[in-house]
């Protein structure tokens, strides 16, 4: 998961500074991100690691963070999420 | 055939489909502020309401590129007619996106086949741009939602069947797909607007109107931002398309009235201030297409960046709809102050364009909002490449 999170944390180093981010704070609530990034997110996420956003994803503790991005990826990539 | 002739074919067929089923009508939507009964038959029989679905929904997996063409020629032909492209397509596109198995089984077959008009409503009486202003509340209850408030200027309302609707519960922003004939629900036409005159607008009033949890669109709070934001992408690029169209149009009208026209003893495209308003013309279309089909492209590949190229080219196109309808209006002179012309008609649809998918002036915000933000990303990545060298 560690590269997840290097991969997350470089994509929000696109948009924002994250120098001062740790790995579980919350980009929403402490301002860094909002609703139009949330959007290009998604757009990443499906588009680098060929994965479908579904509209059950679609909660907040799946993106509010590099760790839970990664988390995220990781389980949409897993075999047993390809199965379901 | 390579890609480049497939996409001139269908640019061609898509041109062809809307001068020979669209443009003759288009006056008579403007001023019966309807549109023909034959256009959405006519639209589903082309394959023209939601091609960028799967064969399996009833589409022909139109990459947006070729949407973007086939918005484009309608609305070169008729904004009203485009418009119901838009909102249909971006209902179609919340459903395929964010709705349950159940929805789109239920929905896409019938609105790809024109059965049913999908239409797209979070606009009210007291908010548009500020969407956070929303004051229709979904009260939760045992297996569903209780809906009260309106949705004002929802383009074809009238006439559609079902409804895309951002509701606020309990604060949080909530999707949810409504049925017209839902008890509770209540449509009002508008009518007498600027542009569009066409694209049939309603008043929708909920009034304790009862809406299964089945319904939902996405999730409430963060999980209906997606819907919204993905919903209002797609009509943005349609607009944006639409916009071109009305701008070609007016070019249009505008070389045929030029050559035609005779004026101090020879034809007006011979004066140069006449020809100094075709070139702005010119120099705009293809600015706009470019940008256009730049953003189309950009959507094929799923770039993050097309948030930012879209808003673009919908600001561009626009605005530049508006010029060539100023400059086509004064081309024409008073016969372009007449409804013997379709210029007036055109500038009245461009004025719509500034404002609907976002207005001007929040293209304004944002696009330099996201401006800023690049710059500041670059000079980040200059500091830290410096920083690497100095220790180099």
């Amino acid at each position: 998961m560690s590269q997840y999170k290097n991969d997350v944390r470089n994509f929000f180093s696109r948009q924002f500074n994250t120098e001062k981010l740790s790995d579980n704070d919350d980009i929403f609530s402490s301002g860094y991100a909002n609703s139009l990034f949330a959007m290009q997110l998604i757009a990443w996420i499906e588009k680098d690691f060929d994965v479908t956003v579904e509209d059950d994803d679609l909660q907040l503790t799946n993106f509010n963070s590099i760790s839970a991005v990664a988390a995220f990826i990781q389980k949409k990539r897993s075999p047993a999420s390809a199965e379901t | 055939m390579d890609p480049k002739s497939v996409r001139a074919q269908y640019q061609e067929e898509c041109f062809d489909f809307a001068q020979r089923a669209v443009q003759p009508y288009a006056s008579v939507h403007d001023r019966s502020q309807r549109i023909a009964d034959h256009v959405v038959p006519e639209l589903a029989k082309a394959g023209y309401l939601a091609p960028f679905l799967q064969q399996r929904w009833g589409g022909r997996e139109l990459d947006m590129v070729s949407l973007g063409i086939l918005h484009e020629e309608i609305g070169r032909a008729c904004s009203s007619v485009r418009s119901l492209l838009t909102v249909h397509g971006m209902a179609v596109q919340s459903i395929l996106r964010w709705g349950n198995e159940t929805l789109r089984q239920r929905w896409l077959q019938a609105l790809a086949h024109g059965e049913v008009v999908g239409a797209f409503a979070i606009s009210e009486p007291n908010a548009g741009s500020d969407v956070n202003g929303i004051e229709t509340s979904a009260e939760p209850r045992l297996d569903g939602f209780v809906l009260n408030g309106q949705k004002k200027w929802i383009t074809f309302g009238q006439i559609a069947g079902v409804y895309v609707v951002l509701a606020h519960c309990g604060g949080k922003p909530t999707a949810f797909l409504i049925e017209r004939d839902r008890p509770g629900l209540t449509v009002t036409p508008i009518s007498d607007v600027l542009g569009t005159r066409g694209s049939m607008l309603g008043l929708l009033t909920f009034e304790d109107c009862f809406v299964p949890a089945t319904n939902l669109l996405g999730r409430p709070g963060f999980g209906a931002n997606p819907v919204a934001l993905s919903a209002l992408g797609f009509g943005r690029y349609s607009v944006a398309c639409g916009s071109l169209g009305i701008a070609q149009a007016c070019l249009d009208a505008s070389f045929l009235y030029a050559n035609r026209i005779q004026r101090f003893g020879s034809a007006l495209r011979g004066h140069q201030l006449i020809q100094q308003m075709i070139t702005h013309m010119m120099t705009d279309v293809s600015a706009a297409r470019l940008l256009c089909r730049e953003a189309g492209r950009m959507k094929d590949e799923k770039d993050p960046q097309e948030v930012q190229c879209t808003f673009v080219a919908k600001y561009f196109a626009s605005t530049a709809a508006m010029r060539a309808a100023d400059n086509a209006v004064q081309i024409h002179g008073a016969n372009g102050c007449s409804v013997d012309y379709p210029v007036e008609r055109y500038m009245r649809d461009a004025k719509v364009m500034e404002i609907i998918e976002g207005s001007t002036q929040i293209q304004e915000i944002t696009i330099a909002g996201l401006g800023f933000q690049a710059f500041e990303q670059q000079a980040r990545a200059s500091a830290s490449t410096n920083r690497q060298t100095e220790f180099a």
